[in-house]
This record gives structure tokens, sequence and C-alpha cells, in this order.
């Protein structure tokens, strides 16, 4: 599908692009402008729910969304085979580099929501709130707890007490997000489940009550639990909600992007407004992230 | 050349644009043979080309004795692919041990005691589970065997080695029937005749004529099997829970090298070490598979002889 839009959308090379034979910024077919929006799979049901709500708004231009990870949208940008990538991470400096020396131009990061990371656990865990040292103690390479009695924690009906920790592929942004805030530079210890999406983790977390997982917060569900977060010891547990985030209180949240090379330009700069905007923003909400304060929103398109 | 008085005739009839033709489509269908060969020979310069410059550079000590697979950390690149191969190692010998068991003795079923109607019906149905998409499988392990393993086993989870292993024994099965049953096919009649007038019961003809007999078809099905277990991705990727781990029981969760690769290599960047080193596996299953084949095709020849 997305290898057809790509050639369908395949209109004049893009000015900048010096050789590219897959540019398609501003491309169009006919009379219908088509805006090539590709990355995070964190951002993929809110990416499609903006699309949608775009075509109300703007019927001649149609924004095609794909996933893939934030890598990959970053990669397709440097190609030139999309206009916005979706990125649920900043930008690693090499990757900065290559859309320099593609297109002469810096990367311009806009963020246009946020994502907040929850713990979850199954109902049955008796868990009040989770500290990073036990996250580290779970989730570490070195980290020594392999049991929930390590934890002291005794969940009913998890028979052999072992914790199933559940992960995600190891290039998702939400993998490496998770990573550095619980580990820094470590690594995870082996033997984690590495499943292939955020909803994945919360299927899994919902119907397995030795589990403890990470995925979205707008993932969550009334099956499953997700746990009050604090960075040390000391510090008070918080729990993810739009509050917390905005004030910046909740550790595990993060503001999610879409990049793209050198500042957008007519439609795709017209799009990226008006998800900034009131309009745009009331789609993230329902769509269970956290939208921006009213300070960073901007005025409708 | 015939000496027949019609065929010269016929022949000086034919018009130049007829015999062009016909050479034309026999360039065609010799084009069309020698494709298949073509197609595997790019696939493997292709995965050879991708791969190559990292046979050089990898540790191979660590490569295939280290479990310690952390191709994106930031602090310790580590590619070990112990745990991975050992994870294809446990599904695939797991699945033989259900198929291969399972696949004889349905073999001899459909080739030996059953004839008419039921016969038509058993391999119709075998054909047609041969035919079930991957996915499909995949599916069945997520929604169905899960829950069932949970249950029966008391597992934390029923994404593991035994729940991948079922599901490709499910999927070999069709293959080693079908080859299973050719190969019973095969042994001439006149065995079955001499071994009756022996005063051999059924059983004793299965079990000391015809399996022997056919002892050579019989692995080479069951090497075809073991081949569509190790090459299988999609279902594993699915239904093995996806933990690199060095599986002590059926019951732990494993990652197999088909389905690292389906994972990872969708979102490494292009000519990465990563993305190289997922190249390099693609090489290791092509040398794992190409050997099993070749060992299927020189006990095949065998049997002929």
């Amino acid at each position: 599908m997305m290898v057809l839009l790509s050639l369908i959308a395949c209109g004049p090379p893009h000015q900048d692009a010096a050789g590219d034979k897959a540019a398609t910024a501003g491309g169009s077919s006919g009379g219908r402008k088509m805006i090539q929006v590709r990355g995070s799979d964190t951002m993929v049901n809110i990416a499609q729910a903006w699309a949608e709500e775009y075509r109300k708004v703007e019927p001649n231009v149609a924004v095609a969304v794909s996933g893939g990870g934030s890598g990959t949208g970053i990669a397709a940008l440097v190609n030139g085979t999309v206009d916005l990538a979706n990125s649920s991470r900043e930008m690693k400096a090499e990757e900065k580099e290559k859309i320099k020396a593609k297109f002469n131009k810096d990367a311009i990061e806009h963020v246009v929501a946020y994502d907040a990371l929850a713990v979850y656990v199954h109902k049955d865990n008796p868990m009040t709130r989770i500290t990073k040292t036990q996250l580290q103690a779970i989730y570490g390479e070195s980290g020594a707890a392999n049991n929930w009695s390590d934890l002291g924690v005794t969940i009913p009906s998890c028979a052999d007490g072992s914790i199933v920790r559940l992960s995600r592929q190891n290039n998702s942004g939400t993998y490496e997000f998770f990573r550095e805030w619980t580990l820094g530079k470590g690594d995870f210890k082996l033997g984690s489940r590495d499943m292939q999406g955020s909803k994945e983790v919360v299927d899994a977390v919902a119907s397995t009550p030795c589990s403890i997982g990470y995925s979205g917060m707008g993932y969550h569900t009334d099956a499953l639990r997700w746990l009050p977060v604090s960075t040390d010891d000391a510090a008070p547990a918080i729990e993810p909600s739009v509050a917390t985030v905005h004030d910046k209180s909740y550790p595990l949240s993060r503001p999610l992007y879409m990049t793209s090379a050198g500042e957008a330009e007519g439609d795709a700069a017209r799009y990226l407004q008006w998800i900034q905007s009131d309009a745009g923003q009331a789609i993230v909400e329902n769509a269970g992230f956290v939208p921006l304060p009213a300070a960073m929103r901007k005025p409708a398109p | 050349m015939s000496t027949s008085p019609r065929t010269p005739r016929v022949r000086a009839r034919r018009s130049p644009v007829v015999l062009i033709g016909e050479r034309l489509i026999e360039v065609l269908i010799h084009a069309c043979g020698l494709s298949a060969v073509i197609l595997v020979f790019s696939i493997f310069a292709f995965v050879f080309r991708e791969g190559f410059t990292m046979l050089g550079r990898l540790d191979w000590g660590q490569f295939l004795g280290s479990i310690e697979w952390y191709p994106s950390s930031h602090s310790n690149v580590r590619y070990g692919t112990l745990a991975l191969l050992a994870g294809t190692a446990s599904v695939s010998l797991g699945a033989m041990t259900v198929a291969v068991p399972v696949g004889i003795g349905a073999a001899v079923f459909v080739s030996e005691f059953c004839s008419g109607r039921l016969k038509e019906v058993l391999k119709i149905a075998i054909e047609v589970g041969a035919a079930i998409p991957s996915v499909v499988w995949g599916f069945i392990g997520l929604v169905i065997v899960n829950p069932l393993l949970i249950d029966l086993f008391d597992a934390p989870m029923g994404l593991n080695a035994l729940n991948g292993a079922l599901l490709l024994a499910m999927m070999c099965l069709p293959v080693i029937i079908s080859v299973g049953e050719d190969a019973l096919k095969a042994v001439p009649d006149s065995y079955r005749e001499a071994a009756e007038a022996m005063g051999a019961t059924r059983w004793q003809m299965v079990v000391r004529v015809l399996l022997p007999a056919a002892r050579n078809g019989l692995l080479a099905a069951v090497l075809l099997g073991v081949g569509r277990a190790i090459g299988e991705t999609m279902a594993v990727l699915m239904a093995t829970g996806h933990a690199v781990h060095l599986p002590t029981s059926p019951l732990d969760s494993v990652r197999t090298l088909t389905a690292t690769i389906a994972a990872e290599l969708g979102e490494t960047a292009r000519g990465s070490d990563h993305y190289q080193v997922l190249f390099v596996i693609g090489m290791m299953l092509f040398a794992i598979t190409f050997v099993i084949n070749l060992l299927a095709d020189l006990i095949v020849r065998g049997s002929r002889r």
C-alpha cells in the first residue's frame, strides 16, 4: 500500500534532494495533494486519526500514514520518501547530520503531543507503587529480582511466582525510552518476552498474572492496572495523568515529534499547524495521549 | 528423422512464421526453467552481498558461543546468537518429536489401511492442510493454544517453545504425510504379497517389511519437514513468546533465528552493523536449510537405486 502510494505521489523531484529518485515532498496526483507521514508505532493510531479528520478540513489534501518505528520514519525522511517523520524520541546526532548532509537544512522537530509510558501489572498484583530501583532490579541486566518474592510481593493467581517480564522489540522507540529512563546506558536483562506492539504488551499483561510490562498510557484498559512511579525510594510515587505529564512531575513521559527536513512548507506546514491547534489537539486527547498545554498551541491555519 | 512419406510434406507446409514462433516458445520455456536457478542464486548473492563485509569483522566466538543478543545497546553491543540457535533447534526438535511419529503413522494408514472414498477424502484434507497460511497458524497459537497451555500446565504464559513446536508440527505434517505415503506406495506389491504368503499379520508386514523397504523415502519426508520447521517465521514469531533465553523446559519462551530477522530487519538502518549481522543470520539459515535439503536429496537418490 505504502509503495503504491509513494509511486502515485511521485511528483517533481525535491529541489534539494540531489539525485534522490523517490522525493515526494509536495508531490501531487491529479488535483489531490499528498502528504506522506511515516514513523513511530506509538503514534500510528493518533497520526491516522489526524489524517482522517484533516480530510474534512482540507478535502484536497490526502495524508498517507504508516508505522514501522521512529527509526524507520527518520530513515524515510533522510531518503526523501516522506514529508514528515513521526518520532517518539529525539533525533540522534547522526540522524541530524544525515538530514543536514542530504538536504543542506537542519531537521526541525515539532512537538505535537506527549506520551506517558505506564508500568502495567495484572489486576491481581497487590503492588501500589513502583520505584526506579525496583524497575532496575526487574529489567536491568544485572538486576537481581527474578521472582515476585524478591520484591516482597505475592500474587495469588501467579502459581510459580516468577516475574514474567514483557518488553518490546529492540528498535522500538518505546523500548529505547524505557531503557534510557530506567537503566541509562545499561542494557535489559535477557529473557524478556519482546512484544511487537504497544497493544500486544497490554493484552499480554491483562491475561498473565505473573507479568509486568510497559506501554503507552493511552493503551490502558479496565482489564489491567498501572502503577504510580517514583524516581527514587524517598520521592512520592506519581500516577500518570494529563496534569502530571504537563507539570512534568510524572517521570515516564516524553514529547512526541513530527520532524521535517528544514522548515515544513506548503501543505505539510499547514497540516502541522492544524495538528498543533485546538482542533488537532482535541484528537490527541481522544486517542489517549496527552495534548499540548495551551501555551504551546498554535492558531488554526 | 522419419522416413514415412507424409512427414516431409507436412514439414514443407510450415511457414517461417510458425518456425520462428516455435523457436521463440522453446527459448521462453528454457528461460522459465532457468529462472528458478537464477532466482535462487540471486537471492543467495543478495543475502551474501548485504552481509559479507561483516563476515570478516564479526567476533565469531561471541556470535556462535554467547547468548547475549544486544544489537542496540548503547554501552556494549553484543551479537551472540546461541540462544536464538537454541530457540530454533528446540522448536524444530519439539515439532519433529510430534510430527514424525504422527506423520509416518498417518502415511502408513493412508497408504496401507484405507482405500476408496476415505483415502481420497484424507488426501484432499492433507493437501488443504498444507495450504493454510502460516500467519493463520500463528493466530491459532495466540488465541487457542496459549490459554490452553496456561490451563493445562499452569505455565505463567502460553507463548513458549511448546506452543511453537505444536504449531510447527501441524505445519510439517502435510509434507511428511504426503511424501511418506509416496515412499510407501513405491514399495512393490510383491513385497506385500510375499509377507502375506509367509503368514505375517498386517502389523508385522508394516513394521518388518514396508517401513524398512521405504526407509529412505520416509527419511526424506522427515528431512523436508525439518526444513519447513527451521525456515518457518510468522507462526513462531507469534507463538513462541520471543524471548532471548536458553530454554530449559518446553514451557520456556524462546526466540528463533527467523523471528529475529523478521522482527528487527524492518527498523535497522540499511548497511549498519546490526543490519549486516541479520543478513549473516540469514546466511546461517541458508546454510542450515541447504545442508538439510542436500541430505534429503542424497537420501532420495539412495532410495531410487
